[in-house]
């Protein structure tokens, strides 16, 4: 093996690609970006600034965004070579959770939407 | 003895995926403990799906927007989020071998949460004096069973902090001490990433 072939190194997650001072940065901007996402989040949810109706997907888009700058920022999650077990077990939990939650959700609509009418109580 | 030898061969003589023998001893177990976190994860979106599905269900008693104080939850929310930021940084400190900056973060870490669980817990308590416990609707048992999960996930990781924290004041930084230290950093990491969908779905959703 030379020394200029590229191996590939398995990296643990919440473990940054080297140490070096450029870490203590990493966490300052995920907590920069983490709290104008949290920010942005109560300000939608509070104010008319976005259209009403679309308010629920709005909230779910600062969520998502802020959930990946926690992932990138604070577990150190990239798209490196070192890092492909991490990410694939991490995409296999994502698609888990996506089936149980929206499953969930549709099958339960379905119900609702087929019931018979009930009196009120 | 074989492990002691492997951890300590340098990072780019240990190639991936099974190519270069066993991965280090921290590799393994953070992967492992990701494992794990990952199911925790699954565990929670049963909670999710629960309230998703029942939110609505108020039979006749209080709703969430007559309930939630936003004003709380934001605190809550910074706690949290300050929490991991210096949980972060005391990882970083740690593996540094600095203890007394270690201890110091890990102090602001063990304080945010405590801060955080103790405005829940008074939340919890308000909510149950007014006649909104956990049994007045199918909303309400989920929305304790889901809320309520992820604060009994929190102070577990607050007992956790304390263990590890006096290992390292016992043992010293050493490196089993740092790999349990990484395993709670993970687990704190991915309660706040779990604590942005509470605060999405449950309060700002909720609270419309």
């Amino acid at each position: 093996m030379n020394g200029n072939e590229h191996v590939f190194d398995d990296r643990p997650p919440g473990v940054r690609p080297q140490e070096n001072t450029a870490n203590f940065l990493s966490y300052t901007v995920g907590l920069v970006l983490a709290i104008a996402a949290t920010i942005g989040s109560f300000v939608v949810s509070q104010t008319d600034l976005l259209w009403p109706p679309g308010v629920p997907v709005g909230l779910i888009v600062l969520a998502i965004a802020q959930i990946g700058v926690h992932l990138v920022f604070f577990l150190h999650l990239g798209s490196g070579s070192d890092n492909t077990n991490n990410i694939l077990a991490l995409a296999f939990g994502m698609l888990i959770v996506f089936l149980v939650i929206t499953g969930s959700c549709w099958i339960i609509a379905n119900l609702n939407d087929n019931m018979m009418p009930m009196p009120a109580h | 003895m074989t492990i002691a030898i492997v951890d300590t061969l340098p990072a780019e003589t240990v190639s991936g995926r099974g190519g270069g023998g066993p991965a280090p001893t921290r590799t393994t177990i953070a992967y492992g403990f990701w494992i794990f976190i990952l199911s925790d994860m699954v565990m929670f979106s049963a909670m999710f799906a629960a309230y998703a599905v029942l939110s609505g269900n108020t039979a006749g008693g209080p709703t969430g927007r007559e309930l939630f104080n936003l004003h709380n939850v934001f605190i809550e929310t910074a706690c949290l989020l300050f929490s991991s930021y210096t949980c972060g940084l005391g990882m970083l400190s740690a593996e540094r071998r600095e203890l007394s900056r270690f201890l110091v973060f890990a102090a602001f870490t063990l304080a945010l949460g405590a801060a955080f669980l103790t405005v829940e817990i008074s939340e919890f308590a308000g909510m149950v004096e007014k006649g909104a416990g956990p049994s007045r609707s199918a909303f309400l048992s989920s929305f304790f069973g889901l809320v309520g999960m992820h604060g009994a996930h929190l102070t577990v990781g607050l007992v956790w902090l304390v263990y590890t924290v006096a290992q390292a004041l016992a043992k010293g930084l050493r490196p089993v001490v740092l790999r349990r230290l990484a395993c709670f950093s993970l687990f704190w990491h991915a309660l706040d990433i779990v604590w942005i969908g509470v605060m999405t779905l449950v309060y700002l959703m909720g609270d419309r």
